[in-house]
């Protein structure tokens, strides 16, 4: 059978290049040209335009990017859109908003009164950085940047509760506004680390699983620590 | 022909086939007299790969036997240097804090656990859970304290994160700085004492402040029995690890520090 269709596809070529030997080509017409696949001919075309866009496009394209990173962090399905292509505007939007949040009372009030925004900044970075460094240790195949761009968009989950707690505080601070913040907190808190464990988890050899997983929850235990004991001064 | 019959290598691998001809043979089973990875499954390994874990047990421990000059060997700059100090699974991680816990009596922890694999994971992430935990349940039983009292403004007091970091952090690398210091000087004076590498020391030290942390989050109760009965138990458990691997002179040295 595959030789009968071998024939016939080799009847079906004859009529087709039966004229190719008679072809040539005379020597008074110029043959010139490249001989390169234009593929990347396209490219020095999209930088040129890109340099030339309105600054609008540029920010919208940049901040469609962190919106949709957003969304997949709260719906997290195993999308390789935080992985692959990674940036940190995200997370520094995130965490300077938390950490304006949560900084407590002036540096000079005589009270020990809760974190300042520097020591907020420092926590939440430096621990992501730890936590990455952890995870390559114990041989993940995850690359750094990737790693801090996971870490950083799964703080938006506390970032709400922060918001959510503020507004709670506003209307009072008795038991109720409490436990409804305990809760809030609670729910946000798995929720990040139900996401980044997601992302993350692939990336790291099976045996070490585990010990990756507990310092990321190690870390959204403590900033969810201090978005819970968080008061209004 | 005979002759290349007998070059011929021969395959032994029907050992079933060997024993069933033959049961009085005498065999030799060989097996991890220790690490016994089947005990410890309660987290994220599943039954498909418990005898791959077992095998990889065993094959690495042999490697390790083997290997053990040759482990370190990249040099201090590269990354792979960093990465043999993180050489441990989740189950053996798990089998030298439950050693620490509940101290055998009578065997060496360095001897038992560490096995020349001396990790730097579990003294690192114990002091940093060490520390959150102290600060929290510092806060919390501040609170428990105070609560009820109408003037009582709570504060979470963020500064004492800072110096039990410190502290903990601290303990855990100055002090076995010390104790290899004075084993090394020992080691030139009385020729016959066991010596232990400065990363063994760090990981004795960093498993035995484990039992602290339960410690730390029992503090929250505001009775003053209970917290003594808690420390003098957490001292005593803690320096007893501590003191199973040192020898006779430095045991004391050991339960103390």
């Amino acid at each position: 059978m595959a030789a009968a269709e071998g024939s016939g596809a080799g009847g079906a070529a004859k009529p087709l290049f039966a004229g190719l030997s008679d072809v040539s080509i005379s020597e008074d017409i110029p043959v010139e040209g490249e001989i390169t696949v234009p593929v990347g001919s396209c490219s020095p075309d999209e930088d040129y335009s890109t340099l030339d866009e309105p600054v609008r496009d540029t920010i919208m394209r940049d901040l469609k990017a962190v919106g949709k990173k957003f969304v997949h962090v709260m719906y997290p399905k195993k999308s390789s859109a935080l992985l692959r292509d990674w940036d940190l505007w995200g997370p520094l939007v995130l965490c300077v908003s938390l950490a304006l949040m949560l900084q407590g009372g002036s540096a000079d009030s005589k009270e020990d009164g809760g974190p300042q925004f520097a020591e907020v900044f420092v926590i939440i970075w430096f621990g992501a950085v730890v936590i990455t460094l952890n995870s390559k240790l114990l041989g993940g195949t995850i690359s750094f940047f990737q790693s801090l761009c996971v870490l950083g968009y799964c703080v938006l989950p506390l970032t709400v509760a922060m918001l959510v707690c503020r507004l709670v505080l506003l209307a009072g601070s008795g038991t109720v506004s409490f436990i409804v913040r305990l809760i809030v907190v609670m729910a946000m808190f798995a929720w990040s680390t139900l996401a980044s464990t997601a992302f993350l988890a692939d990336s790291q050899p099976p045996n070490r699983k585990a010990l990756v997983i507990y310092p990321i929850f190690l870390f959204y235990f403590v900033i969810s620590w201090m978005i819970l004991t968080f008061t209004a001064q | 022909m005979a002759a290349v019959d007998d070059l011929k290598f021969q395959e032994f691998d029907d050992a079933a086939n060997l024993l069933a001809v033959n049961p009085d043979a005498t065999t030799i089973s060989v097996d991890e007299p220790s690490e016994n990875p089947k005990t410890q499954h309660g987290l994220l390994q599943d039954t498909g790969r418990e005898e791959d874990d077992e095998l990889l047990g065993t094959d690495d421990s042999d490697k390790t036997e083997l290997l053990a000059g040759q482990k370190k060997s990249a040099p201090f700059w590269t990354f792979e240097y960093y990465q043999t100090f993180f050489d441990v699974d989740t189950y053996q991680v798990l089998d030298r804090i439950k050693g620490s816990v509940f101290p055998v009596p009578g065997k060496n922890f360095v001897r038992l656990y560490i096995r020349s694999n001396p990790d730097l994971y579990g003294p690192f992430w114990i002091c940093a859970t060490l520390v959150f935990a102290i600060a929290i349940s510092g806060n919390l039983s501040n609170f428990f304290i105070h609560l009820g009292k109408p003037t009582f403004h709570y504060v979470p007091e963020f500064r004492k994160v800072s110096i039990a970091a410190t502290t903990i952090y601290a303990y855990a690398w100055l002090v076995p700085l010390a104790l290899w210091g004075f084993l090394m000087w020992r080691n030139s004076k009385v020729m016959n004492i066991v010596s232990y590498s400065f990363l063994e020391i760090v990981c004795v030290y960093g498993y035995s402040l484990f039992i602290y942390i339960p410690t730390a989050i029992l503090w929250i109760i505001p009775q003053k029995a209970v917290r003594w009965v808690l420390v003098m138990f957490a001292l005593c458990l803690s320096g007893d690890h501590r003191a199973s691997p040192c020898p006779a002179g430095c045991r004391l040295f050991g339960i103390l520090f």
